[in-house]
C-alpha cells in the first residue's frame, strides 16, 4: 500500500500525562508486582467527606434554580404587597447575627472535636442548636405575621418566590437541628468512633453552608 | 393554603374513588390482565421452586453493585418493553385515524383512543422511554462495570446504592400505578406549562408525573454522588488517571452532569408542586407567574438530562470497537476531553429547545453556536473510533454490530441535530416530526449502545455469552425497523406533520404513515428474536460459557476476574501498571488469575433498610397523589425514623478471611487459576490466520 505505516500507540504515548505503556511496577526482587499484597483500607472518613461535599454541590444547584426563580418573579407583585412593604432588613440582620453565632459555636464544637473532648463537643452542639433554634423562632415569628396580615403566598408571584425561598432555607435548618440532636445522642452512646467523627464533619459543612445560603438570602431578598 | 380541589376528597382516602379505576377501558383492562398475569406467573414460579428466601437474601436485600445494577437494568428493561407499547400505540392510532373518513372505535371520533387517552400515551411514552428506561439500564450498566474497570470491591457507598435502585423503582411503579388507577399525565413529558396547572390539569395525571420522576430523580442524584465518589476514591493501586478506562471517564463525566443537572429538575418541580398544592404562582399564566421560567428551568435540566444519557453510550462504544478491532482505541486523550467539554457544554445550549419562544435574535445566535460547537468533541469521538477501525482486524460480533450501528444513528442524528441548530431552520421545522425524529436518532444510538453493552458483558456477568445467531437476527430488524419508522417521519416533518396528532388530516400522509407502522411491526420481530435469545441463551448455557475474557480481545480490568465475576470482584486487587492492564498483561504473558497469596476481604452486610425506605416512598409518592394527608406525613416521618435508626447500627461490615477466599477461589467454577490465557481458541485462531493472508495490508 501507498500510505505510510502509521503507528498509533506510538502517537498516544506522546501525550505528557500519558505515561500508561511505559511505567511498570518492579518490586524489590526484580519481577511485577501483579496483585496488591499491601493489607490497605480506603479511609471511611474522607471517602465519607466528600461524598458529602458532592451532596452540598447538588444542595447548592437547588437553591442555584430557586435564586433564579426569585431574581425573575421578584417584581410581579399582582397587586399584592410588594418586597419594600413586607421585608424588614433590620429584623433579617438580627437573624443574620444568630446564623452566624451558631456556625461559631459549632466552629468551637470542632475544636473541641479536635481535642478530643466530649463534654466540650456536647456543649457546642447544644449552644449551636439552641441559636439555630432563636433563628427559626425570629422566622416563624415573621412569617405567622405575615400570614396574619393575610399576606399569603399565593397572592402573587414575588410572594410566591419570597415564601419558597426563605421558608426552603429554614427547612435546611429544621433539618441541621435536627441532625445535631442525633449526633448528641450518638457522641453519648457510641463516643467518637469513625461514623460520628465523618458525621461531625459533614454536619460542620452542611451547616456553614446554610449561614452561605443566608448571606445569599439576606443580599437577594431582605436588602 | 391548601388549594379547593374539583371533585370529590375525604381525609381518610383522599382523592381515591371507585370511579377512578379505568374498567370500561378495554386497552387498559387488557394491560391490566397482562400485568396481573406476568406478576402471577413470577410469584407462582417463585413460590413454586421455593425461593422466596433466596429472592429476599440474593437480591431484595443486596447491596452488591454487581445484583443491583441488573436489578436496575431488569426495571428498565420492563419499563423499556411498557414504553415500546406505547409507541406501537402511538403510531396504530395514528395509521389508524387518518381523514374524515376514518372509522373511529372504542369511544374514540378516529382511530381508536381518544385524544385525552392519545395525549396520555405519548407523555408516557416519553417520561417512561428517557427517565425509566434509558436511564435506569445505564446507571445500572455503571453500577456493574465502573467498580470492576477501576479494580474496587464495591462502590463507595454500597448501602446508599441500594437505596438510589429502589427509588427508581418506586418512581417506575408509580408509573405503571397511574395505568391502573387514576391517569397520567397529558401535558407531554416535559409538562408544558400552564397545561400543568391544576385548573387545566385537575386530575391525578400530572400528580402522578410530577411524584413518579421526583422520586426517581433522587435516586439518580444519589447514584451520581455515588458513582463519582467510587470513581474518586475506590481506584485500584496503579489506576491514575490517564489509565481510567474510556467507559468510567464517561461515567464519571455523565455523573457530573447528573450530580448538577437532577436537583434543577427538583427545584423546578417542587415549584410546580407548590403550584398544584399549595396554591402559589410561579408558573401560571396571570397572578404574577411565569411560563417561561418553567420551560427555562425545566430545560436546564432536560438538556444536560441528554447528554447524561449519551455520555455512557460513547463510553461504550469506545470499549466495545478496540475490543472488536483488536487494538487499543485512537486519541485516548483527545476521547478523554471530548467527554469533559460535552458535560461542560451540556449547561450552555438548553435554549435551543424552544428559539421559537422569542428571545430575541441575540440570545437564538448564542445559543445556535453554542449548540453548533458542541459538534466538534463529537466530531472528534467519531473520528476517533473510525481511526479506531481504520486498518484494523475486524471482527463483527453482535456487539460489534450494534456498535457500529450506532455510529451510523449519530450520523443521522448528529447532522439534523446541526441543522436544527440553525433558529432559521428550526422556524420552520420547530414542533415538527422531523425534530421528533431528530432526538429519536440520537435516542436510539443510546439504545443500540446499550443493546450492544448487554451482549458485550452479559457473560462477565453471568458466565455465558447471549445465542449470537439470534442476536444478529434481533440487530437487523432493529435496524430495518428503525429505518422504517424513521425516514418516513423525516420526511413527514418536512412536509408540516406536527408532533403529537391524534387525528391526521392529510390523506396524502397515509403512505408514509403506513410505512411507519410496517417499522414497528419489525420491532416486534426483533423483540421476538430476543426474548427467543434470552430463552436459548440460558436453557443451552453449558454450551455457552465463556471464560475471564469473554471476547478474547478484550481489554480492560474487568476481564481479568472470572465471569461470572465473584461477589467480592477480584480475590486480590490487581495493581495496574498500564492504560489497558489487561492487554498489557496479555502482551507481557502474565496472564495467570492466581495471585501468591490471598488476604482478608472487607464487604459490606446486606440490609434490608432501603428496600423499606423504598416501600415508605412509594407510600409517600401515593399518598401526594391522592392528597392522603395522614399518609404522606406517616411515610415521611417514618422515612426519617428509618433513617436515623439505620445510622445508630454500626455492625454494617464483615471480613471474610483469606483461607475462606482461597478455597473459593479454587473450588470456583473451575475457570479460577490459570486456565484462561486471553489467546483465540484454536478454530478462531486458525479463522484469524485465513483472515489475515487475504489482506496483505495487515502484514
Amino acid at each position: 500500500m501507498g500510505l505510510p505505516k502509521i503507528k498509533i500507540a506510538d502517537l498516544d504515548t506522546g501525550a505528557p500525562w500519558n505515561n500508561g505503556h511505559r511505567t511498570i511496577d518492579v518490586a524489590a526482587s526484580g519481577t511485577t508486582v501483579l496483585w496488591d499484597s499491601s493489607h490497605h483500607e480506603h479511609d471511611a472518613i474522607s471517602t465519607r467527606t466528600f461524598g458529602f461535599w458532592l451532596y452540598m454541590l447538588s444542595d447548592a444547584m437547588i437553591l442555584a434554580a430557586l435564586f433564579t426563580a426569585y431574581a425573575v418573579l421578584r417584581h410581579n407583585y399582582a397587586g399584592a404587597p410588594t418586597a419594600a412593604q413586607i421585608v424588614h432588613p433590620g429584623y433579617a440582620f438580627r437573624e443574620t447575627l444568630l446564623v452566624f453565632s451558631s456556625v461559631f459555636a459549632f466552629g468551637l464544637t470542632m475544636s473541641a472535636l479536635k481535642q478530643g473532648s466530649r463534654a466540650g463537643v456536647i456543649n457546642g452542639i447544644v449552644v449551636s442548636f439552641l441559636i439555630g433554634a432563636a433563628f427559626l423562632g425570629m422566622e416563624f415569628h415573621e412569617f405567622s405575621g405575615l400570614i396574619s396580615q393575610g399576606i399569603t403566598p399565593e397572592r402573587s408571584g414575588f410572594l410566591s418566590a419570597y415564601y419558597a425561598m426563605v421558608l426552603v432555607h429554614g427547612l435546611h435548618m429544621v433539618f441541621g437541628l435536627l441532625w445535631m440532636a442525633v449526633m448528641v445522642v450518638q457522641i453519648m452512646r457510641q463516643g467518637f468512633t469513625d461514623n460520628v467523627v465523618y458525621r461531625l464533619l459533614n454536619l460542620k459543612i452542611f451547616w456553614q453552608f446554610q449561614a452561605v445560603i443566608w448571606v445569599c438570602v439576606f443580599t437577594v431578598v431582605y436588602l | 393554603m391548601l388549594v379547593h380541589l374539583q371533585g370529590p376528597w375525604t381525609p381518610l382516602i383522599g382523592r381515591l374513588a371507585l370511579n377512578q379505576i379505568p374498567y370500561d377501558n378495554p386497552v387498559i383492562v387488557g394491560a391490566f390482565i397482562f400485568s396481573v398475569a406476568a406478576a402471577a406467573v413470577f410469584a407462582g414460579g417463585v413460590t413454586y421452586t421455593g425461593r422466596w428466601e433466596y429472592l429476599w437474601r440474593n437480591w431484595l436485600t443486596t447491596v452488591d453493585h454487581k445484583k443491583i445494577g441488573i436489578m436496575y437494568i431488569l426495571v428498565g428493561m420492563v419499563m423499556l418493553f411498557r414504553g415500546f407499547i406505547d409507541a406501537a400505540m402511538i403510531r396504530t392510532q395514528q395509521v389508524m385515524a387518518v381523514g374524515p373518513e376514518s372509522a373511529g372505535h372504542l369511544g374514540a371520533l378516529h382511530g381508536y383512543m381518544p385524544p385525552y387517552h392519545f395525549d396520555q400515551v405519548y407523555s408516557a411514552h416519553g417520561a417512561i422511554m428517557l427517565l425509566f428506561a434509558v436511564t435506569p439500564i445505564l446507571v445500572g450498566l455503571m453500577n456493574i462495570i465502573v467498580p470492576l474497570q477501576i479494580g474496587a470491591r464495591d462502590m463507595a457507598y454500597p448501602y446508599l446504592n441500594a437505596i438510589g435502585l429502589w427509588l427508581t423503582t418506586v418512581g417506575a411503579a408509580l408509573v405503571m400505578l397511574s395505568l391502573f388507577l387514576g391517569d397520567f399525565s397529558h401535558a407531554g413529558w416535559v409538562g408544558l406549562t400552564p397545561l400543568t396547572e391544576l385548573p387545566y390539569s385537575p386530575g391525578v395525571g400530572v400528580d402522578y408525573w410530577i411524584w413518579a420522576i421526583q422520586i426517581s430523580s433522587v435516586g439518580t442524584t444519589l447514584g451520581a454522588i455515588n458513582l463519582i465518589a467510587t470513581i474518586v476514591k475506590m481506584r485500584a493501586p496503579g489506576m491514575i488517571w490517564s489509565r481510567l478506562p474510556v467507559f468510567t471517564w464517561t461515567a464519571m463525566a455523565t455523573n457530573i452532569i447528573g450530580l448538577t443537572a437532577f436537583p434543577v429538575l427538583a427545584a423546578t418541580l417542587f415549584l410546580l408542586t407548590l403550584d398544584r398544592y399549595l396554591g402559589t404562582h410561579f408558573f401560571t399564566a396571570g397572578m404574577g407567574g411565569n411560563i417561561m421560567l418553567y420551560t427555562d428551568l425545566f430545560w436546564v435540566w432536560g438538556h444536560p438530562e441528554v447528554y447524561f444519557l449519551v455520555l455512557p453510550a460513547f463510553g461504550i462504544l469506545s470499549e466495545i470497537i478496540p475490543t472488536f478491532s483488536e487494538k487499543p482505541l485512537f486519541g485516548y486523550t483527545a476521547m478523554v476531553f471530548a467527554s469533559l467539554i460535552i458535560a461542560g457544554a451540556s449547561w450552555m445550549v438548553w435554549l435551543h429547545h424552544f428559539f421559537t419562544m422569542g428571545a430575541g435574535p441575540l440570545v437564538n445566535a448564542y445559543f445556535s453556536i453554542a449548540t453548533m460547537l458542541v459538534g466538534i468533541p463529537t466530531g472528534v469521538k467519531v473520528f476517533n473510533w473510525a481511526f479506531t477501525m481504520y486498518r484494523a482486524r475486524m471482527r463483527f460480533d453482535t456487539p460489534m454490530l450494534w456498535a457500529v450501528g450506532a455510529l451510523f444513528l449519530l450520523l443521522i442524528g448528529g447532522l439534523t441535530g446541526m441543522m436544527l441548530a440553525v433558529p432559521a431552520i428550526d422556524f420552520q421545522v420547530h414542533n415538527s416530526v422531523f425534530v421528533i425524529a431528530h432526538f429519536h436518532s440520537m435516542v436510539l444510538l443510546i439504545a443500540f449502545a446499550i443493546m450492544g453493552a448487554i451482549s458485550y458483558w452479559f457473560p462477565k456477568v453471568f458466565g455465558f455469552k447471549l445465542d449470537e445467531r439470534l442476536g444478529k437476527r434481533v440487530f437487523w430488524y432493529w435496524v430495518a425497523g428503525s429505518i422504517m419508522v424513521f425516514v418516513p417521519m423525516y420526511t413527514l416533518g418536512f412536509m408540516g406533520m406536527t408532533r403529537r396528532l391524534d387525528y391526521i388530516s392529510h390523506p396524502s400522509w397515509l403512505p408514509l404513515i403506513a410505512l411507519e407502522e410496517i417499522g414497528i411491526g419489525l420491532y416486534w420481530v426483533a423483540l421476538y428474536y430476543q426474548v427467543k435469545q434470552i430463552y436459548v441463551s440460558v436453557r443451552d448455557r453449558r454450551k455457552y460459557r465463556a471464560g475471564p475474557d469473554a471476547w478474547w480481545t478484550t481489554r480492560s480490568l474487568e476481564w481479568m476476574t472470572h465471569s461470572p465475576v465473584p461477589f467480592y470482584n477480584f480475590a486480590v486487587t490487581p495493581v495496574v501498571h498500564a492504560r489497558d492492564e489487561w492487554a498489557w498483561r496479555k502482551e507481557q504473558g502474565l496472564t495467570s488469575l492466581r495471585p501468591d497469596r490471598y488476604q482478608d476481604i472487607h464487604m459490606p452486610k446486606n440490609t434490608p433498610v432501603p428496600l423499606i425506605l423504598g416501600a415508605l416512598s412509594f407510600a409517600l409518592g401515593f399518598g401526594l397523589v391522592w392528597r392522603i394527608w395522614w399518609l404522606s406525613a406517616l411515610s415521611i416521618t417514618a422515612i426519617v425514623i428509618a433513617l436515623i435508626l439505620r445510622s445508630f447500627d454500626s455492625d454494617t461490615d464483615y471480613v471474610i478471611p483469606a483461607a475462606e477466599v482461597e478455597r473459593m477461589e479454587r473450588q470456583g467454577s473451575g475457570v479460577s487459576g490459570t486456565t484462561d490465557t486471553g489467546h483465540f481458541p484454536a478454530g478462531h485462531a486458525a479463522g484469524k490466520r485465513r483472515f489475515r493472508a487475504a489482506r496483505p495490508q495487515d502484514q
